[in-house]
């Protein structure tokens, strides 16, 4: 595994105070554990286990419903776990809300983009910023100040977002009339934003033609080495293959196999799974 | 920037003016009726057209608002002063009472869960009849007092409404372009993204409630001290109607469109008066047109051709329409004033 920036956010996932540093490092920044999501009758996870390491880009793959984005919005709390635990920097997140799992440092983008299509490209990262600021309503209400420093600072740290994304000359553009390709890097300049420990991608590359996704294998490199923690879900195997340090194979919302790329790859049940192809050819 | 801030300044003038030009009381009771409309519209528009969530129930917190001040300064007695203050806090409490509960609902039930909301609080005005006076009302309600002025003429109020109106415009404005109007917006545009990007939604949705709730009670206060008298019809489903329709009208996220849409959809009637029977089928076919040819309201026009002049600039686009827009509607109501009306 590649070590994080020092001074990375990726870094306090682990709590300094433990008394075995490397202890926490095996742990995992993710820790899913024994996750259940039922809806009606059908188990869309059935207990789940995986751990996304800290720096790591992590992939979540496997053949459609096996559950895959299921796990994705049960980490980010848009849905409520049946059971099991999704231990994050040391607390568990199954309870939480999605608003606190975020302000926890955890952040995603959709499969189905979701920007705030009326606002702009710049306000939708900023709103990105929610979590890191604070003004609240009478805060609003005087003109200068404390509000009016950090409305200035959130401006500015999403204008350096969408410039880490390559964005900056559509910031004041309404964000449904760009590109599809851009959309999705807005989405992740907006996710960025809060400065998340851990990036959850649901397909990012989804849609994307070759040029634009080996600018996003880019992007995802450039987002890692800031000392974010990547897990994506892809369909895109070459993508998967070339940027992932590990991954977690699902079938049926179970995990089938954990590890890196090339031992995942001729793991017996995945390439069952796969129905009998290797996952390079794939 | 400046030229805008320029603009705004003489149009505020211009409007300061209004009562020196115009002295017909019927004519300056329609201005404070627009201005005290447009601070209910507004407080819709923090609901639904910054946070998209449905009320059909702003006349009830317009109802709490006017009748708060009415009891307070007829039964015990109390000065205008504090009496409109209570009216808003209390309208404001109203706002999170129904705002909490509501919040469960969303799209059609929590319009229908507003719309009984309305219904309930118009037949506690009329059969409350120890503190409601019934359906007879309350009468004798004084006007404001301000220094060595009694705010007894229209002429007075409006200035007191004005400075309402403006003062409501500023702070929908600060709250439009700073975070909490954002996390509201960003609720109305995609929820799940909004709560997935880390905002509490069901706090900021009661915030919504609680604001709006405070602006119909300082709309209703003003109109209690304005004609001086309260009944229940004032405060009628139909009421409610009108101010979703003001605001729809005027551009939902827009400020100056909710005050544009409210001060048109006041003066239109009178302007149409003269058709006797056949008036609201014309005011009805002319507010259905307005919304078939102009699905973004008033303020959606205004900018397409100010985009179509050449004159629309990169910047980002929300300052500019909070600031534009109230002029543009301060600019329409004035015009409404002085062509519209001419002939009465």
């Amino acid at each position: 595994m590649s070590a994080p920036e020092p001074d990375s956010p990726g870094t306090n996932a682990f709590d300094p105070s433990a008394p075995d540093a490397v202890a926490a490092a095996e742990r995992g920044l993710l820790e899913v554990r024994g996750l259940v999501k039922r809806f009606g009758g059908v188990t869309a996870v059935n207990a789940l286990d995986m751990t996304v390491r800290a720096g790591d880009i992590h992939a979540l793959i496997g053949p459609n419903g096996s559950g895959k984005t299921t796990t994705l919005n049960v980490i980010s709390g848009l849905y409520r776990a049946d059971g099991g635990s999704v231990g994050f920097g040391g607390t568990d997140l199954v309870r939480l809300p999605a608003h606190r799992i975020a302000a926890r440092g955890i952040a995603r983008t959709f499969q189905n983009i979701r920007l705030f299509g009326e606002l702009s490209v710049l306000e939708n990262v900023m709103i990105g910023r929610h979590v890191r600021t604070s003004a609240g309503f009478l805060g609003a209400l005087l003109p200068g100040g404390a509000t009016a420093r950090e409305e200035r600072a959130t401006r500015e740290f999403a204008l350096e977002m969408l410039r880490f994304v390559g964005l900056e000359h559509a910031a004041p553009h309404a964000a449904r009339s760009l590109p599809y390709g851009d959309q999705r890097r807005v989405e992740i300049a907006r996710a960025l934003a809060s400065e998340p420990r851990l990036l959850l991608l649901d397909e990012p590359a989804a849609g994307m033609n070759p040029a634009e996704t080996d600018a996003l294998v880019e992007l995802l490199r450039a987002i890692r080495a800031r000392g974010t923690t990547l897990l994506l879900i892809e369909h895109d195997m070459n993508l998967v293959m070339a940027i992932s340090d590990r991954l977690t194979v699902l079938n049926f919302g179970q995990h089938i196999a954990e590890g890196p790329p090339a031992e995942v790859a001729h793991h017996p049940a995945v390439i069952e799974a796969y129905l009998g192809g290797t996952l390079d050819a794939a | 920037m400046n030229r805008r801030a320029l603009g705004l300044g003489v149009l505020v003038a211009a409007l300061a003016l209004v009562p020196s030009f115009v002295h017909s009381d019927y004519l300056l009771n329609l201005c404070d009726l627009a201005g005290i409309y447009a601070i209910a519209v507004m407080g819709l528009g923090i609901l639904l057209g910054f946070a998209g969530q449905m009320s059909l129930a702003q006349a009830a917190f317009f109802g709490i608002g006017a009748y708060t001040s009415a009891w307070f300064t007829t039964h015990l007695g109390w000065p205008v002063w504090p009496s409109m203050a209570l009216a808003v806090v209390l309208s404001a409490l109203v706002g999170l009472g129904v705002g909490y509960p509501c919040l469960r609902l969303s799209g059609h039930y929590l319009a229908l869960a507003t719309i009984g909301f309305g219904i309930i609080t118009q037949l506690v005005l009329i059969n409350w009849k120890d503190v409601t006076n019934g359906s007879d009302g309350i009468s004798g309600i004084p006007a404001p007092v301000l220094g060595p002025w009694t705010l007894e003429s229209y002429g007075s109020y409006y200035y007191l409404v004005l400075a309402a109106v403006l003062v409501a415009a500023y702070v929908a404005w600060r709250i439009k372009t700073t975070r909490v109007g954002r996390a509201l917006e960003a609720i109305r545009e995609n929820e799940l993204a909004a709560r997935a990007t880390g905002i509490d939604a069901t706090r900021y949705k009661i915030v919504a409630f609680v604001l709006s709730g405070a602006y119909a009670g300082l709309a209703g206060s003003l109109l209690a001290h304005s004609i001086k008298f309260v009944s229940p019809d004032s405060y009628s489903f139909d009421q409610s109607v009108v101010f979703l329709v003001m605001l729809i009208l005027g551009g939902s996220s827009s400020i100056g469109g909710a005050i544009l849409g409210a001060v048109l959809l006041t003066f239109l009637p009178e302007v149409l008066r003269p058709l006797k029977n056949s008036y609201i089928m014309v005011y009805g076919a002319a507010v259905v047109a307005m919304v078939i040819f102009m699905p973004k309201g008033l303020m959606g026009l205004i900018e397409t051709l100010r985009a179509r002049l050449g004159r629309s600039h990169p910047g980002p686009p929300l300052a500019a329409a909070g600031a534009a827009g109230t002029s543009a509607a301060a600019a329409a109501g004035g015009t409404s004033v002085a062509t519209g009306i001419d002939p009465a």
